[in-house]
């Protein structure tokens, strides 16, 4: 699919989507935002919250310093403006999960500034989403409403936790470059470690803005549909937001600005706000707090202290060890995989060990329906099967078994070589017994063979390799057997 | 600048303030009143002025990451209008 290929095909023409991205990430930290109160997922209802969290009165906030850091971390791996000065506001509504009445938040003077993400599009091109800002806020409480059928239960655990609110610019043009960006952050984030970015838990979440126009108009109306909580749901939402919009627009209808939910099950979004509910959150700065100063030196020093991230070491992985564009990406986009192919190739082929990571390894994984840190064959054990193949012990079908042993027995590869009785033959005396009685038995297909059926080679091939029960070296099988029938 | 009966009516909503229709233009006046008479700060030329957030130079004090427990959820709790089961309960709210 190319960069700005996607189109809505209305009833009398096409229409292009512009998008951009809200995405909440949870930051990574202790304690929380304004409070010490702790921040780990899944404790009892209201057993993490502390009196500033519950707002009670005269209680004030005290900013969290490794929050902060964390922000200006993910501005500059997202290449963005770190602001020296910031100011936190007020953001006013009234809702049970929020007890003070207002969310601190950043709205005039984020601590981050315009940064960018590139995007790697399935066709080998890459396209840059500009990132508009970052600000620092906290989170809400949550509310429960299937507990109960009278009433509406708050937990307040998570309120005051850390968020990052990231917007990108509407620089998005389809459903596909929007989950590619999510990914891509997400990568991001985790490579930083300043969010571990698990939807389902809800430490990222996006809200989207879309719009639709006619291809070379202006943009158009746009409606956010909010509180996307997997990569899935956010490409499908835009999709049936964009259908939406172009469907009003072609009946002579007007978009509004409006909040919308996206239900999955009937995969349509709804308003979610009426007009006279609309959003008027009278921000103001919290007088609670002096605005937030950074010293550039320290900015500095952070960016140095930053690791190598997801781009930069795909480039690198190209040029090192001769992967592919398409091999290098799969392999960086988790920070743990590809810290397990750098321990895997160490000293060995980078295709090779490329090939089993991305293939055996991740078929096995898949199967099991496990993540790479729960790999039950570690990478030094990876390795050491893939010396075993280069140095002729196995042959690479005979690995791809030693390698399930492996798998379900957690030894090592030279244990099962051993146990299995699978060390290839490359002897020659031996091999060429083998030879000698495959050819022996068939003189009718060794007459069509040097009566010109060369193709058989592959089936006297496939003959000595099973005699030899899978395990004679097969470069040396074809040797001899090319001496024996060419001669 | 100036408020009018509307106006207070949807600020008065914003912050969950009922408010007598009677008092309704008594309370527009008052909030003129009050907006005219610090309409007089615009006087004051501020161009390139940056804001003042303080009257003494101070910077934002900050703590360290370490996590403390809780309040215990009895006490936090203990105010609340109705709780059941560790979570505060409150009329049904469904967007």
């Amino acid at each position: 699919m190319s960069a700005d290929g996607y189109r809505v095909r209305g009833r009398d023409g096409e229409w292009e989507i512009a998008v951009g991205l809200e995405v909440h990430a949870q930051v990574i930290s202790e304690a929380k935002l304004f409070s010490s109160a702790p921040t780990a997922f899944g404790a009892e209802p209201n057993t993490q919250v502390s009196l500033v969290d519950a707002a009670m009165p005269g209680m004030l906030p005290v900013i969290n310093r490794h929050c902060v850091t964390q922000a200006v971390r993910t501005g500059l791996a997202l290449e963005a403006e770190i602001n020296l000065t910031s100011v936190f506001d007020r953001k006013n509504y009234f809702y049970p999960d929020l007890p003070p009445g207002y969310q601190i938040s950043q709205y005039s003077r984020p601590i981050v500034g315009e940064g960018r993400v590139v995007l790697d599009l399935e066709d080998g091109s890459q396209r840059t989403i500009g990132i508009t800002r970052l600000h620092l806020e906290m989170d809400a409480g949550k509310s429960i409403h299937d507990r109960r059928a009278d009433a509406t239960c708050v937990d307040l655990n998570r309120a005051g936790v850390a968020l990052m609110e990231i917007v990108s610019e509407p620089d998005i043009r389809s459903p596909e470059e929007a989950g590619i960006y999510l990914r891509k952050l997400r990568s991001i984030l985790r490579y930083i470690g300043t969010c571990d970015g698990n939807m389902e838990q809800g430490s990222l979440r996006a809200d989207v803005n879309v719009s639709v126009r006619r291809p070379g108009d202006e943009l158009g109306t746009r409606c956010e549909v909010k509180n996307l909580n997997s990569v899935r749901f956010v490409m499908r939402a835009i999709e049936v937001e964009a259908e939406r919009q172009v469907a009003v627009r072609e009946d002579g209808g007007e978009i509004e600005l409006e909040t919308r939910l996206f239900d999955a099950e009937r995969g349509e979004t709804r308003s979610m706000r009426s007009k006279e509910e609309a959003h008027d959150y009278r921000y103001f700065p919290d007088p609670d707090l002096l605005p937030l100063t950074l010293d550039p030196a320290w900015v500095e020093a952070e960016r140095a202290r930053l690791p190598e991230l997801p781009d930069a070491r795909k480039a690198r992985f190209m040029a090192d060890y001769g992967l592919s564009a398409y091999d290098a990406g799969v392999l960086v986009a988790e920070r743990e995989i590809a810290e397990y192919f750098e321990a895997v190739t160490a000293g060995r082929d980078g295709k090779q060990a490329a090939n089993w990571v991305t293939g055996t390894l991740f078929g096995a994984l898949n199967r099991a329906g496990i993540g790479i840190e729960q790999s039950p064959v570690s990478a030094a054990a990876l390795g050491a099967l893939i010396d075993r193949v280069a140095d002729g012990t196995v042959s690479n079908r005979a690995a791809k078994d030693v390698f399930e042993a492996m798998v379900s027995t957690g030894k090592d590869a030279d244990a099962i070589i051993e146990e299995q009785a699978l060390r290839q033959v490359s002897d020659e005396g031996a091999i060429e017994a083998l030879v000698n009685q495959v050819i022996a038995d068939n003189p009718d297909k060794v007459a069509d063979f040097r009566g010109g059926k060369t193709k058989l080679m592959g089936w006297f091939v496939g003959q000595v390799m099973k005699a030899s029960g899978g395990k004679a070296n097969p470069k040396a099988v074809n040797q001899a057997l090319r001496a024996k029938l060419d001669g | 600048m100036s408020i009018d009966k509307d106006t207070v009516v949807r600020i008065a909503r914003l912050s969950r303030i009922a408010m007598e229709d009677d008092a309704l233009e008594p309370m527009a006046e008052e909030l003129n009143g009050i907006l005219a008479w610090v309409e007089q700060l615009s006087e004051v030329d501020t161009e390139g002025v940056e804001p003042m957030t303080g009257a003494i130079a101070a910077t934002l004090p900050q703590r360290d990451d370490d996590a403390e427990a809780g309040t215990a959820t009895d006490d936090l709790l203990a105010n609340a209008p109705e709780a059941d089961d560790g979570f505060f309960v409150v009329p049904k709210v469904v967007e």
